[in-house]
């Protein structure tokens, strides 16, 4: 694709996200579509940083654990603390990502199925956590969590508090949206600087990469870090939106989820786990008619559809581009 | 000419098996120097413990003076020395000319967040090592495959490739394991004047060889090794003519040593 084909998209992206979307629903009257599409976007944040732990060659099913652990972080700062929630949104990122750096000191010299169980008893543990630590009020979870509040620089108020809004569907959606947009142009930068060379460097041969000199330990450590941060701002931004956390608001099948939306958008493209999560959480929403057959009808899909496009659903467009 | 590498007393045990044992050799600037031996004499193992892939059990390795041995190997390829694989290793999902810029790491001046951000710096590296790579491509003869995916190249241009990866990060010392295997005659003979041309450029080489009559020819100094051992140290004329070595060999297998 040409840059300047790319750039055009890029716009078209922004127009429909950013004013097709709520004229639509303007115009239908489906508001309900916002909580959806505010979904959709956070968890496709909290799916790139999956995505990053792939590109580097680990397979993780831990992230649901730093979803939660960011909620936390940010529900607590904001209930106990009285801190901003838009301090928080940063804090907890940035919290989640230590916390990273602690975990993956140890476990990041795993790799392959070894590197996979362990993240997968991540969730578990952090769910247990939170049911056994004080201050996270164990199974009755932090519920009332006030809608986030106004930011005023220099007298002029930037966001408005939330909670004066008729309408704070359309303010999360717009949150939202803002952050995912942020978090996959930050990716593609990555991706497309010498950061990205030398994470998939790691991806292929990690004993080679050390021989040219890459410090593979501090880069994977980074990667996590990165990956567990968007994990943390997703989970805070999910809080806010649900004003409450519970240990249960994060388990392992989300986990297993934001690996699937890797996965079924193409782990070759930056914008896989958008798309994947796009494509995923409808597709489950609409086998909803089938009842009880949901599950076993949405696994035969994706299993299928992994096994057809192994690279993923973008793999499809540049399959028809090789082709002519 | 001056000492650059001290190899003292180096030992590796991997449980009850000794593949190096008590091996002391120098290594002078700018020299050939190979290391030579029957089939799991512990040539590999010496190398990845030169390098710091492996820590000695005892011993140590000196480079300009200064111990390396349990340096992180990154560290030690920081430091200038520099090991290829035995096994072919490469990138193989890259275009052969990604693998020699991504090899260019150890130059860069700009740190990570200038690359993501494109600084100046950032900018001055790209180019610096986009044309250093076409340079080191065109030299090893890499020219008309530089966009190639590298998993696609034939054997001995793999070969190549990963002297390349090797040369790219500006080494001081380069130690090549078995870089002529698998290559036949005529490849052998361009292989060997890329070698040279290698140390021309002021890079001291360390190689190891199954390749008799190459070894020979392209070497200022030989080391033998059989069962972890250092038993001759010498010019390519001293070791043909040492009782020890063609002992060695003859026991090991039917190679003729030298010509
Ligand atoms: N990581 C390891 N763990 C256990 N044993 C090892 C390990 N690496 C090497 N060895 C053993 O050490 C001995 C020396 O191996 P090494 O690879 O150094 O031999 P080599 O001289 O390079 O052989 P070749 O000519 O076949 O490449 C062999 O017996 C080998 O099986
Ligand atoms: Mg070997």
């Amino acid at each position: 694709m040409s840059k300047a084909l790319k750039a055009v998209l890029a716009v078209a992206f922004l127009a429909v996200v950013f004013v097709g979307v709520p004229m639509l629903i303007a115009a239908t009257g489906r508001s309900d579509l916002y909580y959806t599409l505010t979904s959709v976007a956070l968890l496709s944040i909290i799916s790139a940083g999956v995505w990053i732990t792939f590109y580097i060659g680990r397979i993780n099913i831990g992230q649901g654990a730093f979803a939660l652990l960011g909620g936390y972080v940010s529900a607590i700062l904001v209930m106990t603390y009285g801190v901003s929630f838009w301090l928080t949104l940063p804090l907890a990122g940035i919290f989640c990502a230590l916390v990273s750096v602690l975990i993956g000191l140890p476990i990041l010299r795993l790799r392959g199925v070894y590197f996979a169980m362990v993240t997968l008893t991540l969730t578990e543990v952090a769910r247990l956590l939170a049911l056994a630590v004080p201050i996270t009020n164990g199974a009755r979870g932090i519920v009332s969590i006030p809608l986030p509040g106004s930011v005023t620089i220099f007298g002029v108020t930037v966001i408005p508090d939330f909670a004066t809004l008729s309408n704070p569907r359309l303010a999360f959606y717009f949150t939202a949206v803002t952050l995912m947009v942020i978090c996959f142009a930050g990716l593609y930068r990555l991706v497309h600087s010498r950061i990205g060379h030398i994470c998939q460097s790691l991806q292929q041969n990690e004993e080679l990469a050390s021989s040219i000199g890459v410090d593979i330990a501090y880069m994977r450590i980074l990667a996590y870090a990165l990956s567990s941060f968007l994990g943390g701002i997703g989970g805070a931004m999910f809080a806010a939106i649900s004003q409450s956390i519970y240990p249960s608001s994060f388990t392992i099948a989300d986990s297993v989820n934001f690996m699937l939306n890797c996965f079924l958008g193409g782990l070759g493209y930056v914008l896989g786990p958008m798309l994947g999560t796009f494509v995923l959480y409808f597709g489950w929403d609409l086998l909803f008619q089938t009842g009880s057959f949901q599950l076993l009808i949405f696994s035969s899909i994706l299993i299928a559809l992994m096994l057809v496009l192994p690279n993923g659903l973008l793999s499809i467009r540049l399959r028809s581009q090789s082709q002519g | 000419m001056a000492d650059i590498l001290e190899v003292s007393a180096l030992t590796k045990r991997f449980g009850g098996l000794v593949a190096n044992n008590d091996i002391s050799f120098n290594v002078r600037e700018n020299e050939i120097l190979s290391v030579i031996g029957p089939n799991g004499a512990g040539k590999s193992t010496l190398f990845k413990l030169i390098a710091s892939f492996l820590s000695p059990t005892s011993g140590e390795v000196r480079f300009r003076g200064k111990r390396i041995s349990g340096l992180a190997p990154h560290t030690v390829a920081r430091m200038g020395i520099v090991r290829t694989f035995q096994e072919t290793t490469i990138f193989k999902t890259m275009t052969v000319r990604d693998n020699v810029i991504i090899a260019h790491h150890l130059r860069s001046r700009a740190n990570l967040l200038g690359f993501f951000f494109a600084t100046k710096t950032a900018q001055e590296d790209e180019k610096e090592f986009a044309r250093s790579a076409d340079e080191i491509i065109d030299f090893l003869g890499l020219g008309h495959q530089r966009n190639e995916i590298a998993s696609n190249l034939p054997h001995g241009h793999l070969r190549a490739l990963g002297i390349a990866i090797g040369l790219a990060t500006n080494p001081t010392v380069l130690l090549l394991d078995e870089p002529f295997a698998g290559m036949n005659h005529d490849e052998t003979r361009r292989a060997l004047d890329i070698v040279r041309g290698v140390r021309d450029r002021g890079v001291t080489v360390l190689l190891v060889e199954h390749d008799m009559p190459a070894v020979m020819k392209i070497s200022d100094r030989i080391v033998v090794i059989n069962f972890g051992q250092k038993i001759a140290e010498g010019t390519p004329k001293e070791i043909q003519e040492n009782p020890q070595v063609i002992e060695a060999y003859l026991g090991a297998e039917d190679a003729s040593i030298g010509m």
